[in-house]
């Protein structure tokens, strides 16, 4: 793969749930090695737009384009898009009694090695690599034994995330309010584990509300989703301005949205 | 309406069997087990078959027990070796095998029981022991249920565990009802009485096997008899062929501050009923009854449990769960019954449903009946499907959807599988569900 081609390219998408669009035309291009930043008010879309990426087969997807690495993304199963390294960091990640986090982990790293043609790992091999993933998470070794999110805090299940992500090594991660109600020792955690993966070959997409976690995680690019659409993009400085002046402008904005350039900026 | 005539209950083959069978007895027993017999036909000619517009019977229609001509096996089968019943034995017990309802000693072994247990044959305790089988024998298991009655009719052999006082039996005690491969359908009427005196201890397992998928009868009844402080757990593990009826009734008669802790694994059988009756009739009392049905294509299983408190100070805790796919039928019907004076009464009761196929459907019933103030029940049912956003979770880190699913079905059995004590019966069962659940190797790898 040259450093040209795209790992991520959104076209004019459109999707909706039960005949009401969400996305409205959402235009987003992310290449290898960059950290994007989605911020915008609630109920915008931005955990709908994490979801169609992750293959939610809820959300019926009414136009546009999605590639990843070259593909067409929105034609691959969910289990698919992870194998080929797309992960999903959940707002709400789901409690599943009777499932254990370290047997399941396991399962899910295989099948993905499995896919990519490797090897699968042994119980040794794996428990040494979940060993050094806990220590860059600072995962609790009781948490890692827990089963599945059940009785977590909220805090827990954020890092559980960061944990999973960790493990399985994803090409592009997509992060939905990972730092939402964490506090700022967590926070660092989540901040530590995504700048810990950050490589040239891979890319993140960063959902937050908060200005605050792109202290940690310097984003590239910071762009503002309106009402299903992106409404701005810039640097760093944009997320200040957000958080200074809140998301009134913006959305004063949406209604002529199309004004609005979705990439104004141009990419190395 | 009047009375149905005598004819139209079906009961006619099975008095003419049993009077064969009292002929050919002619004095082999002693008399009070020749009572038993003669007050259990005469009391089943009486009721008849029951029908769907009895209460109990609503949903369960046993219509097609009374109309097919069952034949009783005169002898165990030959040819039956210890390979044909390896998959339904435990290592590490001492067993009791019993094929076609005849004991068979060649794959029976009582080796390394402690002195003065008994674990043998019905027949030979009979003959063994009289008195201290007819202190017991049919004194808690009532009449007045049909099958119950059509079992006892029939008493001539079973299994006997007698544990006495302060004894305790580490290796657990196997009890397996085989059914062979017989061309015309055949019935049978095992008979489990088990009593464990005061102070002692035991781990009985019933199981119940078909070694050919063909359409026959079981008609068990077991009765337990639990003696002050004594503990027993039990196991139930009925594998019949998914051709069978099996229609079987569980007595229990808990002394003060005894404990019996019971675990159903229910996966065989066309059409089952389990009548599972407990009485906690000495304070102090508690029971655990957990159960795990797992049923498709056909198959109807239907689970009567009554937990009666009749003393103060008594806890019972109830599990039941359901995974039913295909066009499978579930009942359960819990009923609690405290008597007056029953204070401080705790009584737990759940049914938990899974269903997988829209074809499916589970019935569930709490009955409580509470004659005293100071207790605390709690009942719970519920009937759902596999949750959407726990299946997307999974796949979304790379699970594939199948063995998503498959996970998930595990997961809601699990914590049945993982409250069976005994290892080799919690790896069968687990083996069982791994075998069933499509992509069974990704959930072995990921429970
Ligand atoms: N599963 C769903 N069912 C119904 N409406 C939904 C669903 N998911 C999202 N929506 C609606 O779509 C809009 C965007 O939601 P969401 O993507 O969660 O926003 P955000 O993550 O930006 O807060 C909201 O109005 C929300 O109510
Ligand atoms: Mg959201």
């Amino acid at each position: 793969m040259t450093h040209s081609e795209p790992l991520l390219e959104i076209h004019d998408l459109h999707a909706g749930i039960d005949g009401t669009p969400i996305l409205k035309g959402v235009d987003l291009t992310v290449m290898p090695g960059e950290v994007h930043a989605i911020m915008g008010p609630n109920g915008s879309g931005k955990s709908t737009l994490a979801q169609v990426l992750a293959g939610r087969e809820e959300y019926a997807v009414t136009g546009g384009t999605v590639r990843y690495r070259g593909e067409d993304l929105l034609e691959m199963e969910p289990e698919i898009r992870a194998r080929e390294g797309v992960f999903l960091a959940f707002q709400y990640p789901v409690e599943i009694p009777g499932v254990s986090n370290t047997y399941f982990l396991k399962a899910a790293l295989n099948a993905i090695r499995k896919h990519r043609g490797e090897k699968e790992l042994d119980a040794v091999a794996f428990l040494n690599l979940i060993k050094a993933k806990m220590k860059l998470v600072k995962m609790d070794e009781s948490l890692v034994k827990r089963t599945l999110n059940e009785g977590f805090s909220g805090g827990e299940k954020k890092r559980n995330e960061i944990f999973h992500m960790a493990v399985l090594e994803p090409r592009l991660a997509i992060l939905d309010e990972t730092d939402s109600g964490l506090d700022i020792d967590a926070l660092r955690v989540v901040a530590d584990g995504v700048n810990a993966l950050r490589a040239p070959d891979r890319g993140f997409v960063v959902i937050t509300h908060y200005q605050r976690l792109l202290e940690y995680i310097v984003p590239d690019v910071v762009h503002v989703l309106v009402d299903g659409r992106i409404v701005r993009s810039g640097g760093k400085e944009l997320a200040l301005e957000l958080e200074a002046q809140g998301y009134g402008w913006a959305e004063d904005q949406s209604a002529d949205a199309l004004a609005a350039p979705g990439r104004e900026r141009t990419t190395a | 309406m009047t009375t149905a005539p005598v004819d139209l209950k079906h009961t006619a083959p099975f008095v003419a069997d049993w009077t064969a069978l009292d002929g050919q007895l002619n004095g082999a027993q002693p008399g009070f087990v020749k009572a038993l017999r003669r007050a259990g036909i005469e009391r089943f000619q009486a009721l008849g078959f029951p029908t769907p517009r009895q209460e109990a019977w609503r949903l369960t229609n046993v219509a097609p027990i009374a109309g097919t001509a069952f034949h009783r096996p005169a002898a165990a089968p030959a040819g039956i070796g210890p390979e044909d019943i390896r998959p339904y034995v435990y290592d590490g017990c001492a067993r009791l095998v019993f094929l076609d309802g005849h004991f068979a000693p060649a794959l029976s072994d009582m080796a390394g029981l402690p002195a003065g247990v008994t674990a043998s044959s019905l027949a030979d305790a009979i003959r063994a022991q009289p008195a201290l089988v007819e202190a017991h024998l049919a004194r808690h298991a009532g009449l007045d249920h049909p099958f119950v009655a059509l079992n006892t009719a029939f008493v001539r052999d079973g299994a006997f565990v007698h544990v006495p006082r302060g004894t305790v039996v580490e290796t657990p005690i196997l009890v397996l009802f085989a059914t062979t491969a017989a061309a015309a359908p055949t019935v049978t009427y095992p008979r489990l009485l088990v009593v464990a005196e005061a102070a002692s201890q035991a781990t009985v397992i019933e199981a119940y096997a078909g070694l050919a998928e063909r359409a026959y009868l079981t008609c068990p009844v077991t009765e337990v008899v639990v003696g002050a402080g004594a503990v027993v757990d039990h196991y139930k593990v009925q594998k019949e062929s998914v051709a069978a009826y099996h229609v079987a009734t569980q007595q229990i008669h808990q002394d003060r501050d005894s404990t019996f802790d019971s675990h159903a694994v229910l996966t065989g059988g066309g059409l089952v009923r389990n009548d599972v009756r407990t009485v906690l009739d000495g304070e102090g009392g508690h029971c655990t009854l957990n159960g795990l049905y797992v049923v498709t294509g056909a198959q109807h299983v239907d689970n009567q449990m009554l937990v009666e408190h009749a003393r103060p100070h008594c806890t019972s805790f109830e599990l039941y769960k359901g995974i039913l796919d295909g066009r499978s039928r579930s009942v359960f019907n819990g009923r609690i019954h405290v008597h007056p004076g029953a204070q401080k009464t705790d009584a737990v009761q759940a049914n938990r449903n899974l269903i997988l196929s829209a074809h499916a459907i589970a019935h569930s019933n709490p009955q409580l009946e509470i004659f005293a103030d100071d207790v605390r029940c709690t009942h719970g049912s519920t009937v759902g499907e596999l949750d959407d956003d726990a299946v997307f979770y999974l796949r979304s880190r790379g699970i594939g959807a199948d063995a998503a699913r498959s996970i998930l079905t595990y997961a809601f059995a699990s914590d049945i599988v993982d409250r069976i004590k005994v290892p080799a019966v919690r790896t069968d069962l687990a083996a069982f569900l791994f075998d069933r659940l499509p992509r069974g190797e990704v959930v072995r790898e990921a429970v």
